[in-house]
């Protein structure tokens, strides 16, 4: 297991150097656009500077503000103890040090993410249709693709990469729009003097990299973020020993219409599944964080003979016909053998039932702490966390239920 | 003169050797020591809720009183067991007893939409996932110490301070014990 998170830490560390790279050239051409003599080096001092403040924020307040910007609330064991039990059933089986604290999120839509940049300190949510859609298999399934990215530093890996990425394009977009509001009239005061020519070609050095840098850093960090699903789905199989859970878990999340309207464009490759759907087009396999789905569930459906590395491994080539290692060469020198839990024989039921809708309703209520009284007539009660009366009558049948402040 | 320092450092180099093989012999054992307490909080807990359990399916179970006499018997000889491998067969059976008596809810649609039923069904399925995942870690730290203390040259070591190979928690298969066994021999 050790090995096969270096392994991750090696391929991070020289993202992050490419990506560092390409930040600091884009702060040296910038600032060289504007002021030729030692202009790039007051450039790249202002891009670190953007950079390290980005990063020292989501360090220290990422995890929180990805959990408050996806509206999740941290929800006790009564609340739904199935997730609870689940979480800390991959929590010993991925041998995380501790309990991740656990998240439910208000909406209907199926997804979950795991946040922490320490597996001491991280955090599961799961939206509440997603509890609601998911028998306990498909849960597991879900849960330990999630630990597993925890356990494999995928999150630090997706937050500072994605810190990263994101002053490039944050300075890339400044000098653009720079470029246009006031550029013009500089450039050519400066023209007038005699160093125009080279200005002017670091100027469009400068115009090509603003353009290409966001692009081709994008790439490489969906590149490499789908590359860490294929992981994290393979160490799923390893946690569970059940790879028909994950499989069926995505194929129901897939099968939904529903947007995740808490997610955007920066939160997308934290989630199980792409949370923004393509809308018309059908997305360009480069420039998605996450593989398709079909795919991951054919890999998973093929598995056979056991649920370790090696299996995931040689199910995957089975499926791409390609020999491309998604498993660190680490991972695959084990060979102990996992033996596969048996299947059980429960139809998978595609779309989104009355009974779902009510569930997540259901869920949604608990997390917001409300009181549930079951009546004789078959009715249940919902009672919202301000209700001051110490009584009410059914509203169906009229009995009287005492309530316990 | 030089032969005394080359001693000295002969000494010196296999004290160090000795110590550090101690060490990690030691850290060994209580990784062991560790994943055997997780096991058996998890085992503690089935424990504890196989009372609840049977008061719960008494009132609904009126024709299954060998399964639950099964499942009583078994909860205390796992509870008396002493020996890591007296446990795993102990536990082994309560396991095979529960299995049938969860085949037998089926049979029982008003037990099977009881609340209190349904909680303490949850409980026991993941404390037996949570018994089964453990178990695969606590045999991987087993097989890595016993094969460190019969190997040369931490064998040495640990036959001078006395290290033990530890036993490895094994359950029968599982499709095995879920087989309910029949009795014929009231029939003849």
């Amino acid at each position: 297991m050790w090995e096969l998170i270096q392994a991750n830490k090696r391929k991070s560390i020289v993202l992050f150097i490419s990506l560092g790279m390409t930040l600091l050239l884009l702060g040296y051409f910038f600032g060289g656009a504007y002021y030729p003599d030692g202009g790039g080096y007051i450039g790249i001092f202002f891009a670190l500077i953007i950079w390290g403040i980005l990063s020292l924020i989501s360090y220290f307040s990422g995890s929180k503000i990805l959990l408050a910007v996806s509206g999740a609330k941290e929800v006790t064991k009564e609340v739904h103890p199935q997730l609870f039990n689940v979480v800390e059933e991959m929590k010993i089986s991925a041998g995380l040090p501790k309990m991740p604290k656990i998240y439910i999120i208000n909406e209907a839509a199926p997804n979950a993410f795991a946040t922490g940049i320490k597996p001491e300190e991280s955090a599961v949510a799961v939206t509440a249709g997603l509890l609601a859609r998911l028998n306990r298999d498909e849960l597991q399934g879900v849960i330990a693709h999630e630990v597993s990215h925890i356990v494999n530093r995928d999150v630090l890996f997706v937050t500072f990469a994605g810190i990263m990425l994101g002053s490039i394009v944050l300075i890339s977009e400044i000098f653009l729009r720079s470029l246009w509001f006031s550029g013009g009239g500089r450039y050519s005061s400066r023209s007038s003097k005699s160093s125009g020519q080279g200005q002017m070609i670091i100027m469009i050095i400068a115009i090509v990299f603003a353009i290409l840098a966001p692009i081709l850093a994008q790439l490489l960090y969906f590149a490499i973020s789908r590359k860490r699903e294929y992981l994290a789905d393979a160490s799923a199989v390893r946690y569970t020993r059940y790879p028909e859970g994950l499989a069926s878990a995505l194929e129901k999340i897939s099968d939904t219409s529903i947007d995740l309207k808490s997610a955007n464009k920066v939160t997308a490759p934290m989630y199980i599944i792409n949370p923004l759907k393509p809308k018309g087009m059908k997305l360009s396999d480069l420039t998605s964080t996450h593989p398709p789905t079909s795919e991951r569930i054919r890999i998973l459906r093929s598995i056979s003979g056991g649920a370790n590395y090696v299996n995931y491994q040689s199910a995957f080539n089975n499926v791409k016909h390609a020999k491309s290692t998604i498993i660190p060469s680490s991972g695959l020198t084990d060979n102990t053998q996992i033996a596969l839990k048996e299947m059980a024989a429960v139809p998978i039921v595609l779309g989104v039932s009355k009974q779902n809708k009510r569930d997540t309703g259901d869920i949604m209520m608990k997390v917001n702490k409300y009181s549930f009284i079951d009546c004789k007539c078959g009715l249940k009660i919902k009672i919202p966390p301000d209700f001051k009366k110490n009584e009410l009558f059914c509203p169906r049948c009229g009995r009287l239920h005492k309530l316990e402040q | 003169m030089t032969g005394v320092i080359i001693l000295l450092v002969v000494i010196a180099v296999v004290v160090l050797f000795v110590i550090s093989m101690y060490n990690s012999l030691i850290q060994l054992r209580n990784r062991v020591k560790n994943a055997w307490s997780q096991i058996d909080v998890q085992l503690k807990r089935r424990h504890d809720l196989i009372p609840n359990l049977i008061e719960t399916v008494r009132g609904y179970m009126k024709h299954e009183r060998e399964i639950m006499e099964n499942i009583t018997k078994y909860r205390s000889q796992a509870m008396d067991a002493k020996t890591v491998g007296e446990k795993a067969q102990a536990e082994g059976l309560l396991s095979g007893a529960l299995g049938q008596l969860r085949v037998q809810v089926e049979n029982y649609p008003d037990l099977k939409a009881n609340q209190n039923f349904l909680a303490l069904q949850e409980e026991l399925t993941s404390t037996e996932n949570k018994i089964s995942f453990s178990r695969q870690s606590y045999n991987d730290q087993v097989l890595f110490y016993n094969n460190k203390i019969q190997m040369f040259p931490s064998n040495i070591i640990a036959g001078m301070f006395n290290f033990k190979a530890e036993e490895f928690f094994e359950v029968e298969d599982e499709k095995e014990r879920a087989v309910p066994k029949v009795d014929f021999s009231a029939q003849s």
